[in-house]
């Protein structure tokens, strides 16, 4: 949205039939998707109801069976947004929000689409659902209360699930004032919380979702002093999350036998790219072969990179099967049997130690053993050590344990290998979504299974230890004390 | 009949290759090409429900790629109510021979038997009965564990908490309230004997990226879609097409002529026309550009109540 077409708020805002707007139909990018963090009290449904109105995704008759419904508008002359987004009986009955809904909509730059999650109950079940997809997280806070404790929940929980965006709308700005030294406040605590979450990439926004003020149109006649972009123009030059960078990822979803003289394997690529010619490994058997062609419906293609959906015929007869991954010969994922993983529990019966689970990713199912090691402990954002089961909404570190070999990369570098979902095979219902974050090397040796060992090192050596990547993934499972040499001598010498 | 757009054909020698879709289009189409394949390999008998409408076109042209070189290994399902407009049966029929598709079509016996008509029952009786109840009985019938449709997301309210796998019990019973989570790309088909999946390839697609893609991509469509000078009466504030011979004109109506055509397509006593001078794709689309009513406002079956759809879903329409 440009300057030209920029209204006072005040008199968009009470335009409330859309004016006819054409769209241009050329889009450069793919769909960004988001996800709102925030609760009905800071003006969460206002605002997606604002993005949807200005941008005009609302039509005419939509508008009029939300006035019929509501009897009523707001002193703006708008509908009543909330139920524009209750799209279930039985949310509009009891007026409350149920599940992750998707919203669309689209500027003459780009498209969006946007996971709306409800803001209190099972809100960590929702908002991982909306997130594991989510390019970007808008996080929203009440002007007037600034940072609560569930910004934090939400920002810790968007941040796991890999998104690297942050937007902190800062709503209802019109009840302060306009004041820039509350806006300058609250921005700045969220920029520490965020940098403390690995965060970078943050825009703060202050906003009224209610006058339309720096959502679509911008609000420089309420607030001067604010010099900044919009949240539409914000998102327009967001980055799409992509896997290109990395190795060749080709999890194979079905084979497709024709005729006797064509066998291509089908799938998506998760990851890096591939021409005809590339050599490849097949995983798990390793067995290796070179790509002869790239089919698809249009064309012989020439090339394919992360997000094409393709069939690719190798130059010679492996067995390939569903569930086995394609993958570059250089840059390999790993393999193995035993990962380290993050884990939200997504059902009331939560996640049980030593029960066999289903766990699929890619087009893999196989069987796994969960075993958690601690949990995250959302108001403070530490992890604490945990052995039980994990309870429903729980964010969990586990040991992935399985019978035969599985396949991944770490979740922070390849979303698509990474991830993964668990299934309870008693009700064949998905119970668990699930990040790996590390191989686990069982090697034998002094690491086997459940023995703990004492070591005395130097101070120097220790701290070395302690800064690598490996002690920093598994810190809580480590008991520490500092002492001096002679003591730790005398104390080895008791153990002998 | 006169069919508006050519097949793009990859391996015919007269066609100039087409442009590469632009990433947007791009995007929808990989996933909803993943989504077929994988309700493809993980179920033992897919069915793709075809509607014969612009949606389902597309759904078809995206199930023809997602198994390209082999063909659509599913049957197609349509659930013919005996009141569809002439032109939809006959493309139809067409298109089942033209691509070498697996046709099957099914008609409620009871409805027929007992002369269930839109307007002897009313639109939302009717409906109940010819679709909703028609669908249970076909997918009972074909013993179907998973059924492809071409719902979108953006069309209605409860539409927008679908997932891309729909869980249904062995009633074909949606409870919008118990719906497995969905997380990234990774579906969940895991289901005991006798309940199913509907599987929504569509769910991230808006209306304009329907028919940019049918541009984009030159699928073929019901005329219907373009305008023309026809005839129709007006009823109930909708434009209704009069060729048919079993509409009966009711005191006070008389058949008109206009220059009309149809956003969505459905049974041709409960669908109506909007007054449209777009005859070409590129019109089509520059009207709904600047559209300001949603296109399902035509529907008769929608405006009985507000929540009505969901209904309609909770008991098994798709």
């Amino acid at each position: 949205m440009t300057a030209q077409n920029t209204k006072t708020a005040q008199t968009v805002a009470s335009n409330v039939v859309p004016f006819a707007e054409p769209v241009k139909a050329v889009r450069d990018s793919r769909p960004l998707r988001l996800i709102t963090c925030g609760s009905v009290d800071d003006g969460k449904s206002t605002l997606i109801g604002r993005l949807l109105w200005d941008t005009k995704a609302v039509k005419e008759d939509q508008a009029a069976t939300l006035r019929r419904d509501s009897g009523s508008q707001n002193d703006l002359g708008l509908p009543d947004f909330a139920l524009l987004l209750d799209g279930l009986q039985a949310e509009r009955e009891q007026g409350i929000t149920i599940d992750v809904a998707y919203r669309y909509f689209a500027t003459d730059r780009r498209s969006f689409i946007v996971a709306d999650t409800p803001g209190h109950e099972q809100y960590t079940r929702n908002m991982a659902t909306g997130a594991s997809t989510a390019d970007l997280a808008i996080l929203l806070v009440d002007a007037r209360a600034g940072l609560l404790e569930q910004t934090r929940r939400h920002a810790t929980i968007a941040s796991l699930m890999g998104i690297k965006q942050f937007v902190l709308a800062v709503n209802k700005i019109d009840l302060v004032s306009y004041d820039k030294a509350i806006f300058e406040k609250i921005s700045h605590d969220f920029k520490e919380l965020a940098l403390s979450l690995g965060v970078r990439q943050v825009t703060a926004i202050p906003m009224s979702a209610l006058k339309g003020e720096n959502v679509v149109y911008d609000g420089r006649a309420a607030m001067p002093w604010y010099e900044g972009p919009s949240l539409v123009e914000t998102l327009e030059l967001a980055t799409t999350r992509s896997a290109q960078a990395g190795g060749f990822r080709l999890p194979v979803q079905r084979v497709s036998r024709p005729g006797e003289s064509f066998r291509g394997y089908q799938g998506t690529v998760a990851g890096g790219s591939i021409k005809p010619g590339d050599s490849v490994t097949i995983l798990p058997s390793g067995m290796v072969a070179n790509v002869s062609r790239i089919v698809t419906f249009d064309l012989v293609r020439n090339a394919a990179v992360a997000g094409d959906a393709v069939t690719l015929v190798l130059d010679r007869q492996v067995d390939v099967s569903r569930g086995d991954m394609i993958v570059s010969m250089d840059g390999q994922p790993m393999t193995g049997l035993n990962f380290d993983a993050h884990l939200v529990a997504l059902q009331p019966g939560g996640i049980e130690p030593a029960k066999r689970y289903w766990l699929k990713s890619g087009a893999r199912r196989q069987r796994v053993t969960i075993t958690p090691t601690s949990q995250l402990e959302l108001s403070s954002g530490k992890w604490k050590p945990h052995h039980e089961t994990l309870s429903m909404n729980a964010i969990g570190k586990v040991h992935l344990t399985f019978d035969e070999v599985a396949v991944f990369d770490p979740y922070e570098q390849n979303r698509a290998t990474g991830a993964f979902i668990i299934i309870d095979p008693d009700t064949n219902n998905t119970v668990a979504g699930g990040m790996v974050t590390a191989k686990r090397t069982d090697l034998g040796g002094i690491h086997r299974d459940g023995q703990r060992v004492l070591m005395s090192l130097p101070a120097d050596l220790a701290d070395e230890l302690m800064a690598s990547e490996a002690f920093a993934a598994r810190r809580d499972e480590v008991d520490l004390r500092r002492i001096s040499a002679a003591r730790a001598a005398d104390l080895f010498g008791e153990i002998e | 009949m006169h069919i508006h757009t050519s097949e793009y054909d990859p391996h015919s020698k007269d066609q100039v290759a087409k442009p590469p879709l632009d990433p947007h289009l791009k995007a929808l189409e990989n996933e909803a090409i993943h989504i077929f394949r994988e309700v493809a390999a993980e179920f033992d008998k897919p069915v793709m429900l075809y509607s014969i409408g612009k949606d389902s076109s597309v759904l078809l042209h995206l199930a023809r790629k997602a198994f390209f070189p082999g063909r659509v290994p599913f049957p197609l399902l349509h659930i013919d109510t005996g009141w569809k407009f002439a032109e939809m049966i006959a493309f139809r029929d067409l298109m089942a021979e033209k691509y070498d598709l697996d046709l099957v079509t099914y008609t409620n016996p009871r409805g027929k038997s007992e002369g269930v008509t839109p307007f002897s029952h009313g639109s939302a009786l009717y409906t109940d009965i010819m679709k909703t109840e028609a669908l249970r009985q076909a997918l009972d019938a074909g013993g179907y564990d998973a059924a492809f449709g071409g719902a979108r997301r953006d069309e209605e309210a409860s539409r927008a908490k679908e997932r891309i796998y729909s869980f249904r019990t062995p009633e074909h019973r949606w409870d919008p309230r118990n719906q497995r989570p969905e997380l990234w790309n990774i579906y969940n088909g895991m289901i005991r004997k006798g309940e199913s999946v509907r599987a929504f390839p569509l769910s991230n697609w808006t209306e304009v990226d329907i028919w940019r893609y049918i541009q984009a991509e030159n699928i073929p469509l019901v005329p219907l879609y373009y305008a023309a000078e026809r005839p129709y009466v007006e009823r109930d504030g909708m434009m209704i097409l009069a060729e048919d011979p079993r509409l009966e004109l009711l005191p006070g109506e008389t058949v008109q002529q206009g220059m009309i055509r149809f956003r969505t397509l459905g049974c041709f006593p409960l669908t109506g026309a909007i007054r449209s001078t777009a005859t070409t794709l590129d019109e089509v689309i520059a009207e709904l550009e600047i559209a300001t009513v949603s296109e399902r406002q035509g529907r008769a079956i929608d405006r009985d109540q507000s929540g009505s759809m969901e209904k309609k879903k909770r008991e098994g329409y798709f």
